[in-house]
């Protein structure tokens, strides 16, 4: 098994943190360092540093770089005309069924950077490759040499030589620009800029997964090393494992594939409406989903506050007794102290302060609906 | 790590005798291997409990873990105060984190328990 699991450029420096290892999506993977509520309080109110190099990267290049993804991608590509600019966005089956939530950032001139989730790797370029078009060559990393230069699009998977970490935190800004030194300007909120680091170039991408200020720095793999010491090297910066990851993000009600969504599930349903313009350009899926928005969903993901006790995935939610859902994502808030969690619900529930219960094991415990941002207030908000 | 005077069983509980009581708390390594705790569900007083099931749970952050007793008797005392401050239990697991007070029915039943040298072997091939 475990000879199966690939390894980060950073799994070195994990072990020699002290990290506890465990599998996440095909790759060892640091799930704490020191702990999970020290971790993510550091993010809170100074600044930590995540290892996401596992994450899936590809490059999309040419002159039908654009109308390729405009085609598969939920979001409006027009939204990100100007070079260096970034959106959330979904890839979706006919049916609007999530393939995966991605970032497209708009990198350069005709070319897209886009990050998407390590577990969906495969599926993604799978999907990728039997939508493209008649007239769209697809090139990934291993034929690119021997690439006649016809096609116009090249989709690069370029994850194996890429590193990626997530700096984040309120005081995350200030490192990145002591290490980056003078004349270095951050890129703004969702854009991504290249800029040199201790003598290399990268990428820097003021985007995350916190709800803090941050950002989250692009680099060839030979480079993850230099730049994960150096960024330890301030005493403010904490490393911060996939636990606390978790606990940050469902804080602030961001979605996580494979528990608050996946195939099954179409974007209204869950909460992602916002993602899917309804004035946008046809993408695959779109006339499903517009059919679903016109008809309204029938159950909605909902973010639940649960009081005297601790929400995991799979616990069933009750409403005047009876089941009416399950716990989708569900964790200990180390912010608020209580227990939070995502679960779809009939719409007719989905109204905050819903009154609810939450079986955990032998007994039940009080729960309402709440809508997410969880903690209301951090150095983003 | 493993006072001497404490007796251990596989499930990582310790076990303090005094008298026909038994006091029952989670071990160091049991402690560090969940991670900070969290929650802690424990029964009420006067409820009584059978060796080899769970008597409770604990939370961490991450994860949930039952609570074994090692023997049968009645609960003549529960750690109130692990309500409040769960993270007793990682600060000082064999003092103020224990969880809670038996009154023995066998006492013979803790016979088959380890010994802290005995059990430090035992985790030492877990960890």
């Amino acid at each position: 098994m475990s000879e199966l699991l690939a390894r980060t450029p950073l799994y070195e420096e994990h072990l020699a943190l002290g990290a506890r290892m465990v599998p996440f999506a095909g790759h060892e993977m640091p799930v704490q360092y020191t702990g999970i509520r020290e971790e993510h309080e550091a993010v809170r109110s100074s600044a930590g540093i995540f290892d996401v190099s596992h994450m899936t990267e590809f490059r999309v290049f040419g002159f039908g770089a654009f109308d390729y993804l405009q085609g598969l991608l939920t979001n409006d590509l027009v939204r990100i005309a100007e070079v260096g600019a970034a959106q959330y966005t979904l890839m979706c089956d006919e049916d609007g069924g999530i393939i995966d939530d991605l970032i497209a950032y708009h990198t350069g001139d005709l070319e897209y950077l886009v990050v998407a989730n390590a577990a969906n790797r495969t599926t993604d370029l799978d999907w990728l490759r039997a939508h493209c078009p008649e007239d769209v060559t697809l090139t990934d990393q291993i034929e690119l040499e021997h690439h006649e230069g016809c096609g116009i699009v090249e989709l690069v998977d370029e994850s194996d030589r890429t590193g990626l970490i997530a700096v984040q935190g309120p005081r995350a800004l200030g490192i990145i620009a002591d290490l980056a030194g003078p004349g270095f300007r951050a890129p703004r909120r969702f854009h991504i800029a290249e800029a040199r680091l201790g003598g290399t170039s990268v990428l820097i991408a003021r985007t995350g997964y916190t709800g803090e200020d941050g950002v989250e720095i692009v680099c060839h793999v030979s480079h993850a090393v230099g730049i994960w010491r150096a960024l330890l090297s301030f005493p403010e910066v904490t490393p911060c494992g996939l636990g606390a990851r978790d606990t940050l993000r469902l804080e602030m009600g961001y979605h996580l594939y494979g528990s608050d969504m996946d195939r099954g599930v179409d974007p209204i349903s869950a909460g992602l409406g916002w993602v899917v313009p309804q004035k946008g350009a046809p993408f695959v899926g779109s006339d499903a989903i517009a059919r679903i928005r016109s008809g309204g969903p029938a159950s909605r993901l909902c973010g639940i506050v649960v009081e005297g006790g601790i929400p995991r995935a799979g616990y069933p939610v009750l409403h005047g007794g009876e089941e009416v859902g399950k716990v989708a994502s569900g964790t200990f808030s180390p912010t608020l102290r209580t227990g939070i969690a995502t679960a779809y619900l009939p719409v007719a529930l989905a109204e905050p302060r819903t009154a609810l219960e939450v079986v955990i094991r032998r007994k039940t415990a009080s729960a309402r609906v709440e809508r997410p941002p969880f903690v209301k207030s951090t150095s983003l908000s | 790590m493993y006072p001497s005077d404490l007796k251990y069983d596989k499930e990582h509980e310790w076990v303090r005798v005094e008298g026909d009581v038994a006091v029952i708390g989670i071990s160091h390594f049991a402690q560090n291997q969940l991670g900070e705790v969290v929650y802690v569900d424990l029964p009420s007083e006067g409820d009584s409990v059978n060796a080899g099931e769970a008597f409770g749970e604990i939370e961490s952050v991450k994860s949930v873990s039952e609570l074994y007793t090692p023997a049968d008797g009645e609960i003549i005392k529960v750690n109130s105060a692990l309500a409040d401050s769960p993270e007793t239990v990682n600060e000082d697991p064999y003092g103020d984190g224990w969880m809670i007070k038996i009154k023995l029915a066998d006492p013979s039943q803790l016979d088959g328990l380890l010994s802290a040298e005995e059990y430090e072997a035992f985790v030492s091939e877990e960890a």
